[in-house]
């Protein structure tokens, strides 16, 4: 490995201890989070805000701005997340997050990576504020609003055939949670990119096998995921979302048709004693003033 | 009265209005030549895009595509434009208030395909969504002029489409307006609002009642959504017995609830009776068989007048208008459901 790209893989991995510090703390101040999610996609994450997205700089961090409204006719005003991003460019990628239910994690990432306040997180679900719960097209990172789950890969499938159309450079990257792949349209979405050869579009997915109701094999099985994947199309790369380098390696790989990397990750991953809430990791609240403090503790050995 | 029937009114028209906007993009499933573009698609091939038999994924797509600085237009038959798709046309395009245009063919009963292919309660549903726009056509005129008015909107529009062989009811240089009615007659004793199909079929029997004595107030309401026009609340207000709606829906949500709430917002104290499918599917059958079945023809519109006015008029049901029928396998709709 290159000194050049030794110092990519250090900074990511700076990164994804950041995003997990910031998550918990954020955890333990507020008793909840999204915990698991941190754990599972915070080398996904940092990968692609310190690694992978060719973004153009936004100076300096950005200040959440107040929620101003929704968007509706004849208003002057438009909010977008993407202004965390950048400007946007033919020649720069674009990131379409599609499960909002991450968006305490996003926030993160856009902090550790310069593009976010630091304090940004002061906003997080407060009256008023853009920094929401369930991130929405106004909410920093964030573009479209895909609460609603599985409607993110269409919209990207747009954005990315409209690109195709002008012959822009950038790629249009989406990330997906392995849940939404239990959506009919996600597949309909899959069918269509490969039939119109978005092979500028890019999914990067973190495959931590958990959601609201627990594991997904007891909820609703969606392996074996490559091969339903490929069977329409598309290439896949497997990797252990937690191997940045074997992240960077997928990334770099140019297809002639739509390309996904499907990261198998860890909900556990750097936070170890979140393994005892299995096999419900969705949301983390703590149930007594005893657990908290040993998050406390968990919290304390890891900024050490 | 006999109209001008047209023959395909939207298929070269809208080629021709496409011409110089190379943001117009149309987006199918598998209804191309059923909704006539299958000659846009060979003429424009580079702005067209299949989308297969996937209404969800389409919406998505539209979506990006309108975010992106393109406009849409999106054909298929009304249904499959708001029932499979509904959260995806709510949260992917109404909410971001996109550019995108539903153009939605065979509304109401217009289809024999029944049930799975009747939209009867389209209207209802998205004049209900924020930042919509809702439309309907009512003739050849306005199947062509309503691109323009669409085209302007400065958000999602929905349009109730015509195909196949329509007449020309309105003058080819009188457009289609938005939110302003088009004023048929003016009288004060009954005020008569139509949309859609029902306004031909409510011309039906118009002179007859004329004949009888009976002044009429009649509307063409062409925009459901905004529905804010003055012309409407004035002919409401001029009606002495009674106002009667007309529409080719369920009279749940579409046109005879728009008028109840501006009758009810200004105060208009007469009795309302709303012509329509009344809380009810219908089946495949012909549209006439369907008209007469429940109870959505002039006759029945005549009828509702002599309630109005509290006596009998004693038209015979032959003396009506002879009314328009389409053979199912004209040529001018050749495509299949």
């Amino acid at each position: 490995m290159s000194e050049n790209s030794t110092n990519v893989v250090k900074e990511i991995e700076r990164v994804a201890t950041g995003i997990r510090l910031r998550v918990l703390a954020h955890t333990l101040s507020n008793n909840g989070g999204y915990m698991s999610q941190a754990c599972s996609s915070a080398e996904l994450l940092a990968s692609l805000y310190a690694g992978i997205l060719n973004f153009s700089p936004t100076g300096q961090p950005i200040d959440p701005p107040s929620f101003l409204g929704v968007p509706s006719i004849g208003t002057d005003f438009y909010q977008t997340g993407a202004q965390f991003h950048g400007e946007k460019g033919a020649e720069y990628d674009r990131l379409i997050s599609s499960p909002a239910h991450y968006a305490l994690v996003i926030y993160a990432a856009l902090i550790e990576t310069g593009r976010l306040r630091e304090d940004g997180l002061e906003h997080f679900n407060r009256d008023g504020s853009t920094v929401e719960m369930i991130g929405a097209e106004h909410s920093p990172g964030f573009e479209t609003t895909t609460g609603s789950l599985a409607q993110a890969l269409s919209q990207a499938g747009g954005i990315a055939l409209a690109r195709k159309i002008r012959k822009e450079k950038g790629r249009t990257w989406v990330f997906m949670s392995d849940g939404e792949f239990q959506e009919g349209q996600t597949y309909e979405a899959l069918q269509a990119a490969a039939f119109h050869g978005l092979s500028n579009l890019r999914v990067i997915v973190d495959v931590n096998k958990a959601q609201c109701d627990g594991p997904m094999d007891s909820v609703m099985s969606i392996e074996p995921l490559s091969q339903r994947i490929e069977a329409f199309g598309w290439e896949v790369s497997v990797v252990d979302g937690h191997d940045i380098p074997a992240l960077l390696s997928a990334a770099s790989r140019t297809t002639s048709t739509p390309h996904m990397i499907l990261c198998y990750t860890d909900p556990v991953r750097g936070l170890p004693i979140l393994a005892e809430r299995a096999p419900v990791l969705h949301y983390l609240r703590f149930t007594s003033t005893e657990e908290h403090d040993r998050y406390e503790k968990a919290y304390q050995e890891m900024v050490k | 009265m006999s109209y001008e029937i047209v023959a395909r009114p939207h298929q070269q028209n809208f080629i021709d209005w496409a011409k110089d906007k190379p943001e117009v993009l149309v987006l199918s499933a598998d209804l191309t030549n059923s909704c006539e573009v299958g000659k846009w698609r060979d003429t424009y091939p580079e702005r067209f895009f299949s989308m297969g038999m996937a209404e969800q994924n389409m919406m998505g797509m539209a979506a990006g595509l309108a975010r992106e600085g393109f406009e849409p237009w999106l054909h298929t038959f009304s249904v499959f434009l708001y029932r499979r798709p509904l959260d995806q046309l709510q949260m992917s395009i109404a909410y971001p208030a996109l550019k995108v245009r539903l153009v939605g063919f065979l509304p109401g009963i217009m289809t024999p395909g029944g049930v799975t292919h009747q939209a009867i309660e389209d209207i209802a549903i998205l004049r209900s969504i924020p930042n919509m726009t809702v439309l309907e056509v009512g003739d050849a005129t306005e199947a062509q002029s309503v691109l323009d008015v669409a085209h302007a909107v400065e958000g999602p529009v929905y349009i109730r489409m015509l195909r196949g062989e329509v007449s020309r009811i309105f003058p080819a240089d009188e457009p289609f307006v938005l939110n302003k009615a088009r004023i048929l007659s003016v009288g004060t004793d009954i005020t008569l609002i139509t949309s859609g199909m029902a306004t031909e079929e409510a011309l039906r029997a118009i002179p007859l009642l004329q004949e009888r004595g009976i002044s009429i107030s009649h509307l063409h309401v062409s925009t459901l959504k905004p529905f804010t026009d003055p012309q409407v609340v004035a002919a409401l207000k001029s009606a002495k017995h009674g106002v009667i709606t007309m529409e080719n829906h369920s009279i749940i949500g579409g046109l005879g609830s728009a008028v109840a709430e501006v009758m009810a917002e200004n105060a208009v104290g007469v009795p309302l009776q709303r012509i329509g499918l009344n809380d009810t599917y219908a089946h495949g059958a012909s549209q006439k068989y369907l008209m007469a079945e429940y109870e959505m023809d002039a006759a029945t519109l005549v009828k509702r007048v002599e309630k109005a006015i509290g006596r009998q008029l004693n038209i015979d049901e032959s003396e009506l208008q002879e009314q328009r029928s389409v053979s199912v396998h004209s040529s001018a709709k050749v495509e299949a459901l």
